[in-house]
């Protein structure tokens, strides 16, 4: 396992180079030029020719690109171009929000959709197979941001269960960071006020969130059931008489799960760019608003540098996915 | 003054089997006939889509889907297995009162589970505390060590991919042993491994089946497998039981035309290969009578009249077919 893990790690290595061409590639050579750009408006030749060689851009791209590589290694992301903060920390206080509410997404995302999916294989062609048909599909169709704003209207201004925005009371200190997930660092401080606090400013951004990744878990679950229940061995475990539900919740789903960890590492990048939009609707702290107004403010260090921090996450989380399913499957961790 | 006979402990008697397709209701087991006497090892033999597979599944209340029984009995002692609710089946029949060994042992089992908890499921003593799940695991290694497993005390944490495909097969044989049925049926169980191997296992379930005193239901195609291991044999041509008696005789002296040309095939038993001229014909528009009957040398109109009854030309050694009707008359 632990080679596989290695393997893993090594795989991921070149998409993490690619990134970073890309990304190097989109600062330094696509603004055409960016010494133009810095020096102002009115700038002479002169103070153009100072501000290239102050910022290095005189020196050949590959020279470039490796103090590119050492200012990433050393998490300096540069400054915003905005507010003159550094980007990196910008990003570092508002990840643990967008990580925070991704994970509740796929979570929950995972724990309906499983089993919704495999109720609609057990039952197939019946009126629940055929609901589900729809609502999937409704799911995958509905735009988020239409969705959040319903949901709006119906849970915080009209029956006002749920608070509007943000993600705990403002005004109100937050809970002890310990790891920056309310939810974790709240209950591992065990006040369960902030725990039900933060959990009540999470629920509609995760739900909105969730519907996605819910509609999509659910069929590729319902399609990998019906085709695990076609095995050999579900009709060997049938006629060697296990129980019937031992069979389907046990046997059959474990199989089918096996395919559907790798849909949710696929999952996870439709995840974050929808992350883009539900935070900027409501409110979130996370990288995913951060990146809407650096879009609007064209604050490109600000947009690259969050391209980049996803581009690692994606990958990261997909190492994850990997893992799960090697430990699901021992024959993919055999197989590498 | 006849000798009283033994009861056969599993028989099934004029089983019809149904599946409805788009085109129309194909009876894909018609009239279809066995007995299995006590202690004995009876075969099933036929070519692929006879029907063998269906019958001894629809033992175990398997039927095909949108398959249904339309007529007989499937007798299991004094009870009538067909038409039980599945979960008497499962609970009682399956695994309890019969064993099933599989055909293909490398599709089986489950690839993603420990050898040990799928085969800890077919033992069905009651319980799950941590003291009968040790008597579990012992009595499934003791069973390992019955069927000739190497290195049977550490088979339970492993994978099924990690054992061959003889080694799979004596898993299989351990689980239907499991829970100390009287019956085991197996289904094709060694078509899918190699020769040398193939002989191992057979010597192996003769060896159990004497041992156990199980009574076994071997499905197959290979008339040189039926002549190795079984007792008795039924033959099976689309759907229909065909003949059946000791195997002895019915290798020596078959009476049916169609076990005489299959036999004919057997490279080993033919001195020029032989086919059979025609095709088995679609149990959706089967021909009427004898279903072999189209491609009968012998055929004459009383062929399609009607399905031929069952006659003993012989004690123990019956067939279905009009050339018989006389002789067994006489």
């Amino acid at each position: 396992m632990t080679r596989f893990i290695l393997g893993r790690l090594l795989l991921a290595l070149p998409a993490l180079f690619g990134l970073l061409v890309l990304t190097f590639i989109m600062l330094r050579v696509l603004p055409n030029d960016p010494s133009a750009a810095l020096a102002g408006e009115n700038a002479t030749t002169e103070q153009i020719a100072a501000v290239r060689k102050a910022y290095g851009f005189d020196e050949p791209l590959w020279k470039q690109f490796v103090i590119y590589v050492g200012q990433v290694a050393r998490a300096d992301l540069g400054n915003s171009i905005i507010s003159n903060r550094p980007v990196a920390s910008d990003i570092a206080w508002r990840l643990p929000a967008t990580i925070e509410l991704t994970f509740v997404s796929l979570l929950f995302a995972a724990i309906v959709g499983i089993p919704l999916g495999t109720m609609a294989a057990v039952w197939h062609n019946s009126p629940f197979d055929h609901a589900m048909r729809i609502i999937t599909v409704g799911g995958l169709a509905i735009a988020s941001f239409w969705f959040a704003i319903i949901l709006q209207i119906v849970f915080s201004m009209d029956l006002g269960w749920l608070p509007l925005r943000s993600r705990y009371p403002d005004g109100v200190p937050p809970p002890t960071d310990i790891t920056g997930l309310y939810l974790v660092d709240s209950l591992l401080t065990l006040r369960f006020d902030q725990f039900w606090a933060s959990f009540k400013h999470i629920v509609m951004p995760a739900f909105t969130l969730s519907l996605g990744g819910l509609a999509s878990i659910a069929r590729f679950t319902r399609a990998g059931v019906l085709e695990t229940m076609q095995k050999d061995f579900v009709h060997y475990a049938e006629a060697a008489g296990y129980a019937r539900k031992r069979i389907i919740w046990v046997y059959v789903l474990r199989n089918s799960v096996v395919a559907a960890t790798t849909q949710i590492g696929l999952l996870f990048g439709a995840l974050i760019s929808s992350a883009v939009a539900v935070e900027a609707i409501f409110d979130w702290p996370g990288v995913g608003s951060y990146a809407v107004s650096a879009i609007l403010t064209s604050d490109y260090k600000a947009v690259l540098a969050v391209t980049l921090v996803v581009g690692v996450i994606y990958a990261i989380v997909n190492i994850i996915v990997d893992v799960v399913h090697a430990m699901l499957d021992p024959r993919v961790a055999e197989n590498l | 003054m006849m000798l009283e006979k033994p009861a056969p402990v599993l028989e099934i008697r004029d089983l019809s089997v149904s599946v409805g397709t788009d085109e129309g209701e194909a009876r894909i087991l018609d009239n279809a006939g066995l007995a299995l006497m006590p202690g004995s090892i009876h075969g099933v033999v036929g070519e692929s889509g006879c029907g063998k597979s269906t019958l001894i599944r629809a033992i175990l209340g398997i039927l095909p889907k949108r398959g249904r029984a339309t007529h007989g009995s499937i007798m299991l002692g004094e009870r009538n297995l067909l038409g039980l609710p599945a979960d008497t089946l499962q609970k009682d029949v399956r695994g309890r009162a019969i064993g099933f060994i599989p055909q293909d042992p490398f599709q089986a089992l489950n690839p993603v589970f420990r050898v040990g908890t799928q085969l800890l499921e077919t033992v069905r003593t009651p319980g799950d505390s941590k003291a009968t799940r040790e008597t579990k695991k012992a009595h499934v290694i003791s069973l390992l060590k019955a069927v000739q497993l190497p290195d049977a005390e550490h088979a339970l944490d492993r994978y099924p991919h990690q054992f061959s495909g003889g080694q799979r097969q004596r898993l299989l044989i351990a689980a239907a042993l499991a829970s100390a049925p009287g019956i085991i049926l197996a289904d094709e169980p060694t078509t899918a491994l190699d020769v040398t191997t193939q002989l191992q296992i057979l010597k192996l379930l003769r060896g159990l089946a004497i041992e156990r005193g199980l009574s076994m239901i071997f499905v197959t195609h290979d008339f040189g497998v039926v002549a190795q291991l079984c007792d008795t044999v039924t033959v099976m041509y689309a759907g229909q039981t065909v003949e059946s008696g000791p195997v002895a005789q019915v290798l020596k002296a078959p009476f049916h035309p169609y076990t005489q040309m299959l036999l004919a095939c057997h490279p080993e038993r033919a001195k020029e290969l032989a086919g059979i001229p025609g095709a088995v014909p679609s149990p959706l528009r089967p021909p009427q009578g004898c279903r072999f009957n189209p491609r009968c040398p012998s055929a004459r109109p009383a062929c399609s009249a009607g399905q031929p009854p069952r006659v003993a030309p012989q004690p123990g050694h019956a067939v279905r077919c009009v050339l018989h009707l006389d002789e067994a008359a006489a």
